[in-house]
């Protein structure tokens, strides 16, 4: 196929550029937002059936997702730890690696990722939903400001919702490199969890992961409530509005996440 | 019929309204009073500006020029904090009722109580049944929104706007889509709520027989302004062409049918749009 070269180039360029100013415009935006976020909170806090609520809503949503993929993460650490470590004789400290790997990155970053796609989008479109349904508009004209009613717990939830849910994928984590070492490739399971409990640390690895998590969540429900409040009115302004929340939240995410591994690092 | 139209005891007073969207202009110069305790209508063909009337006169947008007086209050510099103050003295029913999805109807009319008072439990629940009785939908407090037929959404929207006990309700096209026993029925609730409760209500329709039954006032909309005010008799005799034509749906008339467009045959002829 003779696709015309040029401008196919300069349509991909455009389309970067576009994607790129609309990313940082958003970024400016959501700050804004947040603040307004922000003074909402002693509102939600004052209503915290709310709030639990909302966690419980975007915990039951993703838990099983999480669960799932926690346990496939696991898995896949341990065969690849094992078939390199093996070569060195060093198949005792699988279950180290693999611990390290999901408490310090992918724990929280696939748990975010995973939230945006299933709570986060959900989010986008309930509150984008009750903008075009003029509920919103409602809440306004009934002196309820929708802000504090409906996108602060939302925010609230979701942000306490994803540490719980990083713990969650860790712990599945361990298991299905557990599973996979010592159960299928017969890695002692002595050696497995003391190299584990010897190297792995509380502070430097288990908390770092879990203050990743917390800025995550920050994001991803950020980037959720958002959008949904932005968008256009119209069911096809749900949908694009609710895209956009898992795109940016997923780019956020692992920019934000090289950003604060280097932080944490270069802390110790 | 007593003449329901602006007196001295004016709710709304609107002045010298000038408002644009993008390029069309919405309201060039419109002047408009509402009388207290009465039913007022507001008419006038489709994109006229009445839902934006409505939007301007409840602080939801505000214009590029002009005065809208709340009661004495000036609302286009309100903050929001007097917004808010003033809307809860506001009932509003929106076209599709704006019913809150994630709760069930009885929760849905106690949402204002539970939002601003602190009454207990037992007394909400006390009044949120009485509003739903006066709707007739006492018996639905359980369904959600998605199980409402558009009309009883409507009716059960009613029942919120007036649980507050506001001094005036706003109903936009209260009667669009309804059967003709919800729309007998709507009308009449308008009617009573108002009377039984003391209330200023602002209809705004197209439906020029439904609410001439009710009405003690019309005004018509037509290129930013009104066109015409009266009872619904003096309108039905007005001897302007524009009111004639609208008060007896002829598509002829000053009001086009047609949004601007170019000439039908040169457009349909035309090799490409543009
Ligand atoms: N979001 C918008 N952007 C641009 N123009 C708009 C928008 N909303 C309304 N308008 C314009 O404002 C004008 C008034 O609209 P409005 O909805 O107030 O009319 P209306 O009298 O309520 O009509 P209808 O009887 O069909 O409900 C219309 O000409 C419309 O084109
Ligand atoms: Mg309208």
């Amino acid at each position: 196929m003779t696709a015309p070269r040029v401008p196919g180039w300069r349509r991909l360029l455009l389309e970067a550029g576009y994607s790129l100013r609309d990313f940082f415009g958003t970024f400016g935006a959501g700050q804004l937002f947040l603040l307004r976020i922000l003074a909402s909170l002693p509102y939600a806090l004052a209503r915290p059936r709310l709030v639990i609520q909302q966690v419980y809503v975007a915990g039951v949503q993703s838990l099983v997702v999480i669960m799932l993929a926690g346990l496939f993460v696991g898995m896949v650490l341990a065969l690849q730890g094992h078939n390199t470590l093996s070569r060195f004789g060093a198949e005792d400290t699988i279950g180290m690696v693999a611990a390290l790997g999901l408490v310090r990155e992918l724990g929280p970053v696939v748990t975010a990722l995973l939230f945006a796609g299933r709570a986060g989008t959900a989010l986008s479109s309930e509150i984008g939903l009750m903008k075009a349904t003029d509920q919103l508009a409602g809440m306004e004209m009934m002196a309820v400001d929708p802000i504090k009613r409906v996108v602060a717990p939302r925010f609230l939830g979701g942000v306490i919702a994803v540490p719980i849910l990083t713990l969650i994928f860790n712990a599945m984590g361990i298991f299905g490199a557990w599973l996979e070492a010592v159960i299928v490739l017969g890695v002692d399971e002595g050696a497995f969890w003391s190299q584990m409990q010897a190297q792995v640390d509380l502070q430097d690895d288990v908390l770092s992961g879990i203050v990743k998590s917390v800025f995550f969540g920050v994001a991803a429900s950020l980037l959720a409530v958002f959008e949904g409040y932005n968008c256009v009115p119209t069911a096809e302004g749900v949908g694009r509005a609710t895209t956009r929340a898992v795109v940016h939240t997923s780019l956020t995410v692992l920019v934000l996440n090289f950003m604060l591994t280097a932080w944490l690092l270069g802390g110790n | 019929m007593k003449s329901g139209c602006p007196g001295a005891d004016n709710i709304i007073v609107v002045r010298d309204l000038h408002y644009a969207r993008g390029q069309a202009m919405v309201f060039d110069g419109l002047d408009l009073e509402i009388r207290r305790g009465g039913v007022t209508a507001i008419m006038g063909p489709s994109g006229t500006g009445k839902t934006t009337l409505l939007r301007l006169i409840t602080g939801q947008e505000i214009p590029d020029r002009g005065s809208i007086l709340f009661d004495g209050d000036e609302v286009t510099r309100m903050s929001r904090r007097q917004l808010f103050r003033m809307r809860r003295r506001v009932g509003m029913l929106f076209q599709n009722g704006a019913l809150l999805t994630d709760l069930n109807v009885y929760d849905n009319v106690a949402f204002p109580l539970r939002e601003h008072t602190r009454l207990p439990e037992r007394l909400i629940r006390h009044i949120v049944l009485t509003k739903l009785h006066a709707v007739g939908l006492r018996g639905a407090w359980r369904l959600m929104p998605a199980q409402l037929s558009g009309g009883m959404a409507r009716r059960v929207a009613l029942a919120r706007a007036i649980v507050m006990d506001p001094d005036i309700i706003y109903y936009d096209e209260p009667f669009v889509g309804l059967d003709p026993i919800s729309m007998g029925v709507v009308v009449r609730l308008i009617r009573r709520m108002n009377d039984a409760l003391g209330l200023t209500s602002v209809v705004v329709t197209h439906d020029v027989d439904e609410v001439s039954t009710i009405a003690d006032c019309s005004f018509l909309l037509a290129d930013g302004r009104v066109a015409a005010t009266g009872t619904p008799e003096q309108l039905r005799d007005h001897h302007s062409e524009t009111v004639t034509q609208f008060m007896q749906g002829m598509a002829d008339g000053p009001v086009p049918f047609h949004y601007p467009a170019p000439d039908y045959g040169e457009q349909l002829l035309a090799p490409e749009r543009d």
